[in-house]
């Protein structure tokens, strides 16, 4: 069936909202790939056997993650007229009670994580689950969750990834009908231009400009491109948001075509993603039968499709020049620029080309859906909107976690991740990845926005919070990531080649006690060096956590060498 | 690799975009390494120089041009893991199966034991960082590892000590 109108759309949602809210009890585990790594898979697959074996009239289904993976494997529970209830840390040996509470209508209590009487799918769809089982905590009472605002992880660990009715149920594919429909090129760049919002792979370009330039060029063919090679250590936000919520990447997408005149789109992802890239392309081939992707699109006349192209692991390949070189089936050296991506003669094949990263596509749907005004509301001035961090280390509650830019990392670490694990104190975060830095616990009331981290010596980079404790050794870390550029250099320009090589021979040499003063003086100078000159991004942000180590944790050098 | 199924693979790929990193890609999927006659095979069909192929094999992390042991261990080194104790799972695997982590010719660190029943690797991050330190062997991820869980898991795949 092609969707090709706002009623065909109707309908298929109220087939979805069938599938959401049976009539009967649901029970949803938790299948991403985290989830399925702790357990899920064999969860799931006793909850099959018992239903089938005692014929119960109950829906198993499958779920992505909600982003609390400190509690997986995580199970929802819907009863008609209840509210919904998490259930955590979930082993196949609870599968009999859980059946047995749920063919009553109840749900094991002592499992309960949390209960949502309502949850804002934020696309125009609030369900309304129900009352009952006050016993159980609150949603928004978990110390995990209470600060959190989910706009980009709206359906994420609610909804059947694998289903798009499901998605449509709750509000999805209604604004590309708006956008397509209802207004032109020109307003959905402007919509984008006032919604603030900027780029989520972490050098924060704006977004709607970005859109201009390549809507402006002249040519005749124009690509947009989907960064999805994640490749920072630390960093996977943009896994759960493809795994757990595909068709959300995949509308983002179908409005920017739109928006830019493109009538082809690919997303580069990581090879290392399995099942993100078995839902993507379930995804689109669903939204192909629906005549969401394809020709005439909404009966509007206008064509696109979406392809995938995988990587094959370069962390130099999130260059933009460098990640083309890639899809273009060269190797991924990036080249100076000009000539842009959106130049005629930069982009793929030559063609202008738009490029965003997973997050900033799965912003646009929110963002035609409740306009712009609405989005620039949250968040800070000059950095609108919610950005997931994947907060991870020595971190008590470990998982992903949205918030409104401009939060500060206290919130982030101390309320929402609790400090640190095992009762250890918390000693700094790394954000951004081999490109950020260090920021020490004195300055966790900096907030997380893309000027304030770089004035403390990081960057925003795609999402990584690595948390270090007390026992955490400074140097070791800066070592870590100059050993992980050296590998990753691609080798073309010198200072990034050669100079991230010595800086990694200086810290084996401060590491091994046999540096000096002089060597950490030689260090910083040509950490400054490579920075300066080096030719891409990766060369020029890759002495970062040395600058910043050497900045905040000075003393731990000293305490290395010699005088 | 036989040639129909390379000829399967490279069907699949209609589109340039893409095409090269993904039919290597599936080889070294399907092979467990990218055998020099695929290689070779592959130019020929495509008609590419076997030289760019080569460039390709070598500068990616994902492919690798050694042949592995029945059974591949990946541990990851990731920053989440890095900070949990990573390195000493690598160590301690190297014990368990007595070998000693090396970079093979092709720059890609990767070892096999003499047997030929495992072969150890590292990477750069798996993204499941949340259940870090992360291993991973033959596709099923193994978190939250410790040293001590590491002769149970191993054993799963025929491992003694």
């Amino acid at each position: 069936m092609k969707i090709g109108s706002a009623a065909d759309l109707e309908a298929v949602r109220q087939a979805g909202m069938q599938k959401l809210r049976p009539g009967k009890p649901r029970i949803a585990v938790g299948l991403a790939t985290c989830g399925i790594a702790v357990g899920g898979n064999r969860v799931y697959e006793r909850l099959r056997e018992i239903i089938e074996r005692d014929g119960l009239d109950i829906v198993l289904t499958k779920t992505g993650c909600i982003g609390y993976c400190k509690e997986e494997p995580l199970v929802n529970i819907s009863i008609p007229n209840k509210p919904l209830v998490i259930l955590h840390k979930v082993t196949e040996a609870d599968v009999e009670e859980i059946v047995k509470q749920v063919s009553r209508g109840k749900v094991p209590a002592d499992k309960a994580l949390c209960r949502v009487p309502s949850w804002d799918h934020v696309t125009g769809c609030t369900l309304e689950y129900g009352k009952g089982f006050s016993k159980i905590p609150l949603y928004e009472k978990v110390p995990f969750f209470k600060a959190q605002k989910k706009v980009i992880l709206r359906d994420a660990g609610l909804i059947n990834p694998e289903d798009i009715d499901e998605y449509i149920a709750v509000g999805g594919y209604a604004a590309a009908l708006k956008a397509l429909t209802g207004m032109d090129p020109e307003t959905i760049i402007k919509e984008v231009e006032n919604s603030g919002l900027r780029g989520r792979g972490g050098a924060g370009f704006p977004t709607g400009q970005k859109w201009r330039i390549t809507r402006d060029a002249k040519a005749d063919k124009k690509y947009i491109l989907c960064n999805a090679d994640e490749g920072d250590p630390g960093a996977y936000m943009n896994r759960n948001e493809m795994e757990s919520d595909p068709h959300m990447l995949i509308e983002g997408m179908i409005i920017g075509a739109f928006a830019m005149g493109a009538a082809k789109g690919f997303i580069f992802i990581r090879a290392e993603y399995p099942l993100a890239i078995k839902r993507l392309k379930l995804a689109i081939g669903q939204a192909r039968e629906y005549g969401l992707l394809g020709s005439n699109i909404f009966g509007t006349g206008f064509s696109f499709d979406i392809g995938i192209a995988t990587g094959a692991g370069a962390f130099v390949c999130g260059e933009s020049t460098a990640l083309v070189a890639s899809i273009e089936g060269r190797t991924g050296r990036p080249h100076p620029r000009p000539p842009r991506l959106t130049d005629i003669g930069g982009g793929l094949f030559g063609y202008p080309t738009d490029l965003n990263n997973v997050e900033t596509w799965c912003n646009v749907p929110v963002i035609m859906a409740n306009g712009s005004d609405w989005y620039s509301r949250i968040g800070a001035e000059g950095n609108t909107g919610t950005k997931v961090f994947s907060l991870v280390g020595k971190v008590d509650r470990v998982g992903l976690v949205e918030v409104p830019l401009g939060t500060t990392l206290h919130t982030i670490v101390s309320d929402i991740g609790n400090g640190g694990a095992n009762n250890k104190k918390v000693k700094a975060v790394q954000t951004g990845g081999p490109s950020g830095g260090c920021i020490p616990l004195r300055l966790f009331e900096t907030t997380v926005d893309y000027e304030s981290l770089n004035r403390v010596g990081s960057i925003m980079g795609s999402g990584g919070i690595v948390v270090m404790d007390e026992d955490t050794d400074m140097v070791d870390i800066a070592r870590y990531f100059i050993n992980f550029a050296t590998g990753e250099s691609c080798g073309k320009c010198v200072p990034c080649r050669e100079g991230l090589k010595h800086a990694l021979l200086l810290l084996n040499r401060i590491m091994a006690k046999k540096g000096t003063k002089k060597d950490i003086e030689t260090l910083a100078l040509l950490s400054d060096t490579i920075v300066a000159t080096s030719l891409c991004g990766l060369g020029q942000t890759a002495p970062n956590p040395v600058l910043t180590t050497l900045a905040y944790f000075r003393e731990e050098y000293d305490a290395l060498v010699k005088p | 690799m036989d040639e129909p199924t390379l000829d399967a693979i490279i069907a699949r790929y209609d589109d340039p975009a893409g095409r090269l990193l993904g039919i290597l890609g599936e080889i070294q999927d399907e092979e467990g390494y990218i055998p020099r006659e695929s290689l070779a095979m592959l130019a020929e069909k495509l008609d590419v120089r076997l030289s760019q192929l080569y460039s390709l094999t070598t500068f990616y992390s994902y492919f690798s041009l050694t042949p592995v042991g029945d059974h591949v261990i990946t541990v990851c080194m990731g920053t989440a893991c890095h900070v949990k104790g990573a390195p000493g799972i690598l160590e301690a695997l190297e014990g368990m199966l007595g070998i000693k982590s090396d970079t093979s010719e092709d720059g890609k660190f990767s070892i096999t034991t003499d047997d030929k029943k495992f072969t150890l690797e590292i990477a750069r991050c798996f993204g499941a960082c949340s259940m870090a330190p992360v291993l991973r062997i033959d596709g099923n991820l193994y978190g939250y590892a410790t040293r001590e869980d590491l002769p149970a898991i191993l054993a799963e795949y025929g491992w003694e000590p």
